[in-house]
């Protein structure tokens, strides 16, 4: 639309990887252990979600509410 | 022809009652559930299925338009990308759910079947996965192709599956392990409905309130 700022310049900015993917993967060493930091990001986010999925409270419905 | 009394039955009313006996109804479509359930570490079973659903979906819209599809077509792209997702999310959702049920036992009670048919679905699904990196048709799968055939090699099964070989892997991907992993994932619905869901366990061994 004329007059309107074209949002192509900012749109690659707003959905960018927040890390650089476009070069070789940073990898963990530990002795024999060896892990992608990629992968180790996902167990770890799988572990937050995991604890949080027990400590939170989940919404009751009590009697005679409404479905 | 339906009778009754003593004459012999046809083989649809013996299945059907069958059926019947080992799911009745009520159980196989609930419309409650144990107080206990409400906790969110009840909710990845469903949002793996979920997953899985979105999975299915993307990737027959992918299998009708052929493997190169999403190489040249931006919607193609697109398509590729909610596939891949979905397989990252279903496995996340997946990997939870076995922990919460490994941690609660969940195999007490009678449900051994229940576990082991999700720990086996989890099992298939991981083929299933790899065998989408290679139906990329790119450089990356073809990278991917030729160090595994040496990891296949070792295991002695490589004269039967052979990843090198893009249409045998195609058909693993796109039709016998999905086949295999909906399978599983329908008899572990059916036994989760038929046994219900595990309960917490006992909490016997925690003090008990002072009146």
């Amino acid at each position: 639309m004329a007059g309107m700022r074209q949002p192509h310049s900012l749109a690659p900015v707003l959905v960018a990887a927040l890390v650089n993917l476009n070069r070789p993967a940073t990898y963990a060493h530990a002795g024999v252990f060896q892990m992608s930091v990629a992968n180790l990001v996902v167990i770890g986010l799988m572990v937050v979600v995991f604890a949080a999925a027990i400590a939170l409270p989940f919404r009751r419905r009590h009697k005679g509410e409404q479905r | 022809m339906s009778t009754h009394g003593s004459a012999p039955r046809s083989w649809t009313a013996r299945v059907r009652d069958t059926a019947v006996r080992a799911m009745p109804p009520e159980r196989l479509l609930p419309d409650e559930q144990p107080a206990y359930m409400s906790s969110w570490v009840y909710i990845f079973g469903v949002l793996t299925l979920a997953s899985l659903s979105v999975i299915i979906g993307s990737g027959v819209i992918l299998a009708l338009k052929g493997p190169a599809w999403w190489h040249y077509t931006g919607v193609g792209h697109f398509f590729n990308s909610v596939h891949l997702w979905a397989v990252e999310l279903f496995f996340f959702f997946m990997v939870i759910h076995l922990w919460a049920k490994f941690f609660m036992a969940a195999w007490r009670g009678g449900r051994a079947r229940t576990w082991a048919s999700g720990a086996v679905t989890f099992l298939v699904a991981i083929p299933c996965a790899f065998t989408g990196y290679l139906s990329q048709q790119n450089f990356d799968s073809q990278w991917i192709a030729t160090q595994a055939k040496d990891g296949i090699n070792s295991t002695g099964i490589g004269a039967f599956f052979n990843v090198l070989n893009f249409g045998q892997m195609y058909t693993y991907h796109v039709l016998l392990l999905p086949v295999v992993v909906v399978a599983l994932v329908v008899a572990h619905v059916l036994l989760v409905r038929r046994h219900g869901i595990v309960p917490p366990l006992p909490l016997a061994d925690l003090p008990k309130p002072s009146p």
